[in-house]
């Protein structure tokens, strides 16, 4: 009874064929990206007739994808289209739309391997890159002129700098001054700082591409090792409950000679009532020490994507290929320094002039490396959790970081107790 | 001056200094939420109490970048429907339960109880799923229906237990005069238990207030939005940031109207006091 | 002689609890109409392998999920987080609740103000205020420390919220300061529910003001008191937002919600976060029975037998 009372609505609700249809978008909820955003649907919607309305989300990443999760869990059809983090593919690749047959080989080729691998989930592309970002190296250019030292090349280089700049502008009275913010707080950001760490001294990336767990070795131990020596000595102690604003807060004071961000802080670094306006620059982030230390940054970003449930499929794709078309990533890069998936904008002149650091970031992408949440799939957050637990016991000096790994592999062994991830 | 009015004088003044404490104590941060409304970009990094050029802006952002009248408005009328219900019913229950003695009663209290122990966000799947089958997704009738289940047990409880206290001889003299249940409730406890309703329907309307995860999960659309809801949505102009000085400026534009309120309940309070005393 | 009048009697006590059960009922299917569905549902995951990420229907496991619960030693640092934070913030809530209600219930200059001072804490949202006080309390650039700097209490910045040790406590002053009012409000209404005469007895008796409270006030406010402070404690032994706003979901300062949620969303282990979900009920029932039994509070037939 209810099924027929049910096809009796839809069928007197369903638009005529070549009328319009209504699609629901959940980008980011964020400023001028959520404007952007809105702009580039508007336009889309113009162009075809149709209409899209726009559905706000919460900013941190783990209350949206707690709220996708209970839509999509009960199958339900109100938001057509996502703005998804990089990490969650994986995790919610059972609710999306295949969408490989809206990237031509040709489209393929100009977009950044590493963003495309990490969106595939057996075999079906969930997800359509649309801007990416990467953890880069803020330097205090001023203070290292003054000191005549290097932009570091390798961690143990910016240890050695952030000590000699801290000790000197403590004694000329500067008694605030730290020589290195990250983000150390118990969260997902952690598992980025310290997979940069750790893959940058040749570590691995914590589970293999093939499903191993690779986490327990020398290297990595050294990595984080390295981390502890930190904390407390270039690093305040509280940088263990930093996230992405607490560690831009000092650096921004002026309190930190070097940072560990996103690229979202270099036009607040460089806003007018910066206190360190006009006397920062980006870097890539330093080597590990020895053979095979590479320059590495854990690989950030957002995608879109198509839910199963959507009662307008067709539309929705089409959508999504306008959204994350040429045009409109350069449109987003040159206005809000939004970070496009296709390699070659980054050589584009108009999209350079708008943002000169692109040069840098450029290479930061090159080298980005994936967290393996399309690997480990359902079970990524759960590695997350894991790996940045075992990391904030090192780092707050609670065990020594080749025991607390080996806890890690074993634990991560148990986590993954239903067979291969 | 004799000594004994020395020691009473001393701590009189040791009583008002503790006072002092506790108001600094709860008032210092609203204060600061104030300065940091008016305060933008590095300023918010620093911890200057006055700030030397106070940036109203922030309070006119918060009204033009989303419909947050209408996400008061929306609070209002949730809070204002889940009190009443809330107190409708536990009024109602807490009669039966606080003044007729039956079998199942303690049963009864303690399942109702038992409601409030599960962590709200076990309960969310459920109550999701209930929702949709009623057809109240993205309705302000669905946060109405689930805050009752904060709302009922504790409301039930405390009027339970004031219901309780209530001197026996006013029912028995009522009840001699051939009242009836109803109006024995309606009519004598009801009005005598003033500050316990007043009271009680003030938690109920402050937690449904503030209530944030059922709000987000079953609204979709910002004009059902409610204030706690539209304030954790208030963002900076990247990911990352935080736009403190707008989410200040809100939390204070939504204090103010409740502590007015507040005011008013509290004069209630009184008078439902003072009547109580003519009477009794 | 005497049978027509107990008749009489019980007639009007039969009627009275017909009565009873219609005063209850609307409150009752409200009840079971809100939460029944959600609660069953939560037990009965608890029993399967459901995850949110797997579309197929979840396979009945019996009690796997709990064997694996209490073999996790983070689920019992929960336990004895999440415990010891309730013992410490509502002893002190209840504590300064009952100074400030019964300043509150002086007649006094002042009081007007004092009271709208004391709501300010309850009626700012928690997820804004579990954030002012981070930002409040950072380590570099907090509020907190500046005036504590200041007035030379400590030498260095302290990270509040970072050091593990230091966390709970920060969480607690945290909670102290927002939901003291609660317990006030609560304990005030007790107060002013009292009658006047009985004080004027005791002005007679020559009790002094101690002594007028421990044995009069106390004794008269307790059931009430009672209540405000179950309630307080289950909501102390949820506790969500403050943890995990304040410390994010480190293992070493999780309470059992955070716990809850982590494995019910972030890990899409909906059977195991059920399981947990449902220990914590356990945990808190044995409490409440535990407060209960220890307060003294009535819950069953009265002693009069109306």
């Amino acid at each position: 009874m209810r099924a027929i009372l049910l096809l009796i609505g839809a069928t007197l609700l369903a638009p005529p064929a070549r009328a319009e249809v209504t699609l629901a978008l959940s980008c980011g909820s964020v400023g001028i990206e959520a404007r952007l955003c809105r702009e580039g649907a508007e336009a889309w919607a113009r162009d075809t007739g149709n209409h899209v309305t726009m559905i706000s989300t919460p900013a941190g990443s783990s209350e949206r994808l707690a709220l996708y999760q209970q839509l999509l869990a009960a199958r339900s059809g109100d938001i057509d289209v996502l703005q998804i983090d990089v990490v969650w593919p994986g995790i919610l690749a059972a609710h999306l739309l295949d969408l490989s047959g809206a990237l031509d080989a040709v489209a393929r080729a100009e977009q950044f391997p590493a963003i495309l691998a990490n969106n595939t989930v057996a075999g079906r592309l969930v997800a359509m890159p649309w801007f990416t970002n990467a953890g880069v190296l803020y330097v205090r250019r001023d203070l290292l002129d003054q000191y005549h030292l290097p932009v570091p090349e390798t961690w143990r280089q910016l240890t050695d700098t952030a000590r000699r700049i801290q000790e000197a502008e403590r004694a000329a009275g500067h008694a605030r001054m730290w020589g290195f913010v990250f983000q150390g707080r118990a969260y997902e950001g952690l598992t980025v700082n310290a997979l940069e760490w750790v893959n940058s001294h040749d570590g691995g990336t914590i589970v293999a591409p093939d499903g191993a767990i690779t986490i327990d070795n020398p290297r990595a131990a050294t990595a984080l090792a390295q981390a502890a020596g930190w904390v407390g000595t270039i690093a305040p102690e509280g940088v263990l409950n930093y996230g992405e604003e607490e560690a831009r807060g000092v650096f921004q004071s002026g309190n930190a000679v070097f940072m560990r961000n996103w690229p979202y802080a270099w036009p607040l670094v460089n806003a007018e009532d910066s206190p360190v306006r006009g006397r920062v620059a980006v870097a890539l982030l330093p080597r590990g020490a020895g053979e095979g230390g590479r320059h590495s940054a854990t690989l950030g970003g957002e995608q879109l994507a198509v839910s199963r449930y959507s009662r307008h499929p067709d539309e929705a794709v089409a959508l999504v290929t306008y959204l994350t078309s040429r045009a409109e990533q350069k449109r987003r890069a040159i206005t809000a320094a939004l970070n496009p998936t296709i390699r070659d904008l980054y050589e584009d002149p108009e999209v350079l002039a708008a943002n000169p650091f692109f040069g840098t970031l450029r290479g930061a992408f090159e080298n980005a490396v994936a967290r393996p949440s399309s690997v480990t799939a359902g079970r990524y957050n759960q590695v997350s959790a894991q790996f940045w637990n075992a990391v904030h016991t090192v780092l707050s000096d609670h065990g020594e970081a080749p025991a607390v790994l080996q806890r890690l592999a074993r634990s991560l062994e148990r986590v993954r107790r239903h067979g291969p991830w | 001056m004799s000594g004994r009015r020395l020691r009473s004088l001393a701590a009189r003044a040791l009583f008002a200094l503790l006072l002092l404490v506790i108001v600094a104590y709860t008032v210092f941060p609203f204060f600061w939420a104030i300065v940091s409304s008016l305060k933008s970009g590095s300023a918010l990094f620093s911890a200057e109490l006055f700030p030397a050029d106070p940036a109203w802006g922030n309070y006119a952002a918060v009204f033009r970048d989303r419909p947050f009248g209408r996400n008061i408005l929306n609070s209002v009328v949730v809070a204002g429907s889940v009190v009443a219900v809330s107190l409708a019913l536990g009024a109602s229950a807490a009669f039966a339960l606080g003044r007729v003695a039956f079998r199942g009663r303690g049963v009864m209290l303690a399942a109702i109880l038992a409601v409030s122990m599960f962590p709200q966000v076990a309960v969310l799947s459920g109550l999701f799923e209930l929702i949709r089958w009623l057809g109240l997704y993205n309705n302000l009738l669905s946060l109405v229906f689930s805050y009752l289940i904060f709302t009922l047990p504790f409301t039930v409880w405390v009027l339970t237990t004031f219901m309780r206290e209530m001197p026996r001889e006013l029912e028995e003299a009522a009840m001699i005069d051939g009242a009836t249940p109803w109006v024995v409730l309606t009519r004598i406890f009801l009005p005598l238990m003033g500050p316990a309703l007043a009271t009680t329907g003030l938690l109920a309307f402050i937690a449904a207030w503030n209530e944030f995860l059922f709000a987000l999960t079953f609204t979709l659309t910002d004009e059902m939005r409610t204030v706690p809801v539209a304030i954790a949505l208030i963002s900076g102009s990247s990911a990352f940031e935080l736009p403190w000085g707008r989410i200040m400026a809100a939390s204070v534009i939504v204090t103010v109207p409740l502590l007015v309120l507040v005011l008013v309940f509290q004069r209630r309070i009184v008078a439902g006091l003072m009547a109580g005393a003519v009477k009794g | 002689m005497v049978a027509p009048a107990a008749r009489g009697l019980s007639a009007l006590a039969l009627e009275r609890r017909r009565a009873a059960w219609l005063f209850l009922v609307p409150m009752v299917v409200t009840v079971l109409l809100v939460a029944g569905w959600p609660l069953a549902r939560t037990i009965w995951f608890s029993l399967t392998d459901a995850r949110l990420d797997d579309t197929a229907a979840p396979a009945f496991i019996g009690l796997e999920n709990y064997a694996w619960l209490i073999q996790d030693p983070d689920w019992w640092n929960a336990v004895r987080n999440t415990v010891s934070f309730a013992i410490v913030s509502v002893s002190l809530e209840t504590l300064l609740g009952l100074v400030i209600a019964l300043a509150l219930n002086e007649r006094m200059r002042g009081r007007g103000l004092l009271r709208a001072a004391m709501l300010i804490p309850w009626a700012i949202p928690t997820v804004v205020s579990a954030q002012m006080w981070g930002w409040m309390l950072h380590d570099q650039v907090g509020v907190v420390n500046e005036a504590l700097l200041a007035l030379g209490v400590i030498a260095r910045p302290l990270a509040f919220t970072a050091d593990p040790d230091l966390a709970l406590w920060a969480v607690v002053a945290v909670d102290v300061w927002k939901t003291t009012p609660f317990m006030a409000l609560l304990i005030l209404a007790a107060l002013q529910l009292l009658p006047g005469e009985i004080y004027e007895a005791a002005e007679i008796d020559g009790l002094g003001p101690v002594g007028r409270f421990f044995r009069l006030t106390l004794p008269l406010i307790r059931p009430a008191l009672m209540v405000a402070v179950i309630f307080r404690a289950l909501d102390a032994l949820r506790v969500f937002d403050l943890m995990y706003v304040l410390t994010g979901n480190s293992a070493a300062t999780a309470s059992m919600s955070v716990y809850a949620r982590q494995h019910l969303v972030d890990f899409q282990d909906v059977g195991f976060g059920s399981a947990a979900a449902t220990g914590l009920f356990l945990v808190i029932a044995a409490a409440t029975v535990l407060l209960v039994t220890l307060g003294r509070v009535r819950l069953g037939a009265a002693e009069d037998g109306r």
